[in-house]
């Protein structure tokens, strides 16, 4: 007994010892834990339909109320939802944009311009063993709106999980071992220091249940970020497509497969049995890494693209083109992955927001002012975000709205950088290029096709027509006008907002420049997969008291065609 | 291929929990010195206590590099099975610089060859060299060389408490070069995975690490489990699941149960200690003491998840005919408990001992029937 007794104390001693020799290290990091959760706790959402039933979460990231949510959340939910927040409040919400594909949804909480949001950080940072946390309304247990916290490890990145019978595909997403479980979908994952790396959205589940099983699944915020400003656009954003797909290889290397003619890509060059070295900037080793990839942009992006043939390295940069149809897009979810109920219970199929516990919440009538925040139009989540944003980039023609009314006869004289002369004019019925050995004229008259005039150009008159259009005649003249998103101009360059409109068959995408918004350039197409004329303003001069482009490249294809220096310009007040 | 096996899926186990700190306070005495054996778990606490004290200290400096380190000697395996059920992906690990890889002794390993790949997306045909279906283990071959290993010596032995890490393909998220997923958890109890005689399927049955993270999915089995500094501890064992209480248990194999077999499997000194005429031939369902034709029924044929248990035939002369059961009669109770599958039915009969009373409830158009037979001596029924 004597041994025990000493051995007890020992024991007693040892543990002692342990609490004492936790206390600066363990207690700290504890402490800094707590903080952290405090601090982001307060971003944290947890929604709900309208009707007052169970939804899923969510996590505010700006001051003026966008969060992000899954898609498979607020698809239950409507088109106005209920969010609480830690403070203990319900606020209204309304959808903004949606990513059926990428399961990621954006609405906007309505009522405060100070919401406590939190901060993005950088998914690509992360590596396997990191701490993170998830939070959100797991079971729907927080009746108070105090989110649930959960700690655990990244178990894996850059994961690829295959589509589950329906548009829905989780791509470059991050596995983690923290507990994650019905509600928690459309919650934040946030890294060791609250940073914002990721949205739950899924977790593996087979025989257990739905319940975590220790593999949940997030969708990368860099993801995200990517296509944050299309869904801030309310659109019914799409992935995208390199029109070609790919095989893997001998010695692991990928093949393209077969290219589709109409692709950009093929256009660039690319070509069947070309290895694939790398995209986006990040090499491709496997087919599921160029599935990654593909994965995280939204279709019309550009993105360099390294392949190789006979050894020879090319570079390129190639447009993608839309994943879906537009009519597939607009399917209703289906579930998202293949789940084995629990026994005795058969349920319909639902987001993971369908815990066990279904909160109800009481009813109350939508304020009529908030009534207008939503529009409904085809290809949309929600138009009327798409007219807020059409406004905003648009402020930035900023004075070169002054040509408004101008709506007469163009002149433009000057020289190119190879030292020609060349003259422009633009009049209602037609357009004219004076330029030696590539002139052009497109005629304005009714039922005349927009040519690729001059020719090689890829319709350099239409185009400029278009940018006429715009400045003297404003938006309302296009049959379709709208705001894209945000991409790194040309594939390489700052990011770029855009705007589209289309007429006559003439497609344009108008660039502003998201830093200071500033208007860059545009690209006008005559058709569908064919390579637009590329305008890109360098300089900007006075003319007549008004501000216009008076150095501009032209570019088309793969090669320049023209860089353009104004030296005069008149423009009739009155059309002739 | 062979026809594939069924998985062991549903079984019945006992686990015996020694805890250390339970023990100390009122050793149990097997007749056995008991002062050495107190003093052998004081110092087992007292290394927990070091073990926990490290463990936070050493926490954040060493996991990514133990990650880095381990996940290298963690291969995908990919071989028979396929569908709902039976899941053709698993894992192993190196344990030799040329290519010998300890895995669990699965339906996965029925084809003559498997897909072996490795942390860097080399592809290989891996070949069974040996098993040991006691240990539940098998070691597999690539032919390759200067791989990332685990030093079977090295091996480490811990109590509960330690913190521990667990790599494995579960869930098959890795299937190229990807790194396999890593959890991290508690060893919760050091004890004896002990598998009741009758209608149980868990061909191991010795000492166990329980881990209080969810370890065992599908694929995990033939993973590891090291400590936070990477020292390999064991190997993640096959999903099992407690009927009684449908809970599925997390736990691993320690080396030192596995060390040997596979050192005389690799030096090819090994010989199974499992009888060639064992009924127990690995992966294939144990034999249930009773089934449904030894009562004269013929249930229709197990096709789905759950398939109703109806009578499809009944043998004539028979206990079933004699007590008036008849085809299309849906048997709904086993005694006090519903059936609601071929499946359920089987365990049920299963678990039947000699003598045993046996009632049905059946139902017949609209109605409840109900039934009583006795369970016949096995003798009697054994073809």
């Amino acid at each position: 007994m004597m041994v025990i007794r000493s051995a007890m104390a020992i024991i007693g001693m040892m543990f002692l010892q342990s609490v004492h020799a936790a206390d600066s290290g363990v207690l700290a990091a504890q402490q800094a834990r707590v903080e952290i959760v405090r601090q982001v706790a307060s971003s944290v959402v947890a929604i709900f339909s309208a009707d007052g039933n169970g939804g899923g979460s969510g996590v505010l990231v700006s001051a003026d109320g966008y969060a992000l949510s899954n898609f498979h959340v607020t698809s239950a939910c409507g088109d106005f939802m209920r969010c609480g927040l830690n403070d203990g409040k319900l606020y209204d919400a309304v959808i903004v944009g949606i990513d059926p594909t990428g399961d990621v949804a954006v609405v906007k909480l309505l009522g405060r311009d100070d919401f406590p949001h939190a901060t993005l950080g950088d998914s690509d940072a992360l590596t396997v063993g990191d701490w993170t946390y998830a939070m959100g309304n797991p079971f729907l247990l927080a009746t108070d709106f105090q989110p649930t916290v959960t700690a655990g490890i990244v178990s894996g990145l850059h994961r690829y999980q295959y589509p589950a019978g329906t548009l829905l595909e989780y791509t470059d997403c991050i596995q983690v071992d923290t507990s994650i479980n019905p509600g928690n979908s459309g919650g934040p994952l946030f890294n060791a220091v609250g940073e914002l790396v990721g949205i739950n959205g899924r977790i593996a589940v087979e025989k257990r249940g739905r319940v975590n099983v220790g593999a949940g699944y997030a969708i990368s915020i860099n993801q995200i970020k990517h296509f944050l400003d299309h869904l801030k656009g309310g659109h019914v954003v799409d992935h995208a497509t390199l029109g070609a797909t790919v095989r893997t290889g001998a010695d692991r290397i990928v093949l393209i497969d077969s290219i589709l003619d109409q692709s950009d890509a093929h256009r660039r060059g690319l070509r069947e049995d070309d290895e694939l070295v790398s995209f986006a900037g990040r090499p491709i080793g496997s087919v599921n890494q160029y599935k990654n990839i593909l994965g995280i942009y939204p279709k019309g992006w550009s993105l360099p693209l390294v392949y190789r043939r006979d050894g020879k390295k090319h570079e390129i940069v190639v447009e993608l083109r839309a994943l879906h149809r537009d009519s597939e897009l607009k399917q209703k979810p289906a579930p998202k992955t293949p789940r084995p109920q629990p026994k005795g219970k058969k349920k319909e199929d639902g987001p993971d927001g369908d815990g066990p516990a279904t909160a109800k919440l009481p009813i109350e009538e939508l304020p009529a002012e908030y009534k207008k925040l939503f529009v409904k139009k085809a290809g949309y989540a929600n138009y009327y975000f798409n007219q807020q944003e059409q406004q905003r980039v648009l402020r930035g023609l900023g004075t070169l709205q002054s040509w408004r009314a101008s709506t007469g006869r163009w002149k433009l004289t000057g020289k190119t950088a190879a030292n020609e002369d060349f003259a422009l004019t633009m009049t209602d019925t037609k357009l004219g290029l004076l330029l030696p050995n590539r002139p052009g004229l497109q005629s304005l008259e009714n039922g005349a096709d927009f040519l690729d005039e001059p020719p090689g150009s890829g319709g350099l008159l239409p185009a400029l027509q278009q940018l006429k259009l715009l400045l003297t005649k404003g938006p309302e003249v296009f049959t379709e006008f709208s705001y894209v998103g945000s991409q790194p101009l040309d594939g390489r360059g700052a990011s770029v907002e855009v705007l589209l409109t289309k007429k006559g068959g003439v497609e344009t995408h108008w660039y502003f420049r998201k830093a200071d918004a500033t208007f860059v350039g545009f690209d006008s197409a005559l058709g569908n997969d064919v390579d637009p004329c590329e305008i890109r303003f360098l300089q900007f001069g006075d003319f007549e008291g008004k501000r216009f482009p008076s150095r501009f490249t032209i570019r088309h294809g793969d090669a320049d065609f023209a860089t353009f220096d104004v030296l005069t310009m008149e423009a009739g007040e009155i059309a002739k | 291929m062979r026809q594939t096996r069924r998985v062991p899926f549903l079984l019945m186990m006992k686990i015996e929990i020694k805890i250390p700190l339970t023990l100390t306070l009122s050793p149990q005495s097997r007749g056995e010195g008991t002062r050495s054996e107190t003093m052998r778990q004081v110092l087992c606490l007292i290394s927990l206590a070091v073990s926990l004290v490290m463990s936070n200290s050493s926490f954040a400096q060493s996991s990514g590099e133990t990650i880095t380190s381990v996940s290298p000697k963690v291969v995908k395996i990919f071989g028979a099975g396929g569908g709902q059920k039976l899941h053709a992906y698993g894992s192993g690990f190196l344990v030799s610089e040329k290519g010998h890889i300890v895995t669990v002794w699965s339906h996965i390993l029925d084809g003559d060859t498997v897909n072996v790949v490795l942390h860097d997306g080399r592809r290989f045909e891996g070949k069974v060299v040996g098993a040991e279906p006691p240990l539940d283990m098998a070691v597999l071959k690539i032919e390759a060389e200067g791989l990332p290993h685990f030093d079977l010596t090295q091996a480490a032995a811990v109590g509960p408490g330690t913190r521990v890490l667990a790599f494995s393909n579960a869930w098959k998220v890795a299937t190229g070069d990807e790194p396999v997923t890593v959890m991290h958890g508690v060893i919760s109890a050091k004890t004896t995975l002990a598998a009741r005689r009758g209608a149980f399927e868990s061909p191991y049955n010795g000492p166990v690490y329980v881990v209080d993270a969810i370890t065992n999915n599908s694929g995990a089995a033939g993973g590891v489990l090291t400590t936070w500094d990477g020292r390999l501890l064991g190997m993640l064992g096959k999903e099992l699941r407690n009927t009684q209480t449908n809970t599925w248990l997390n736990y691993a194999m320690p080396m030192s149960e596995l060390k040997q077999t596979v050192e005389e499997i690799i030096s090819g000194r090994f010989s199974s200690s499992k009888k060639t005429d064992d009924e127990d031939s690995p992966g294939q369902p144990k034999p249930r003491r009773y089934e449904a034709l030894d009562f004269g029924i013929v249930t229709i044929p197990d096709v789905v998840t759950r398939t109703p248990a109806y009578i499809d035939r009944v043998i004539p002369g028979s206990q079933a005919e004699k007590v008036g059961l008849l085809p299309n009669d849906l048997i709904l109770f086993v005694g006090e408990d519903l059936v609601q599958s071929c499946r359920m039915l089987r365990d049920e009969l299963g678990r039947l001992e000699v003598n045993d009373p046996l009632k049905f409830i059946v139902r017949r158009g609209d109605v409840l029937v109900s039934v009583e037979l006795v369970t016949p001596r096995k003798m009697e029924v054994q073809n």
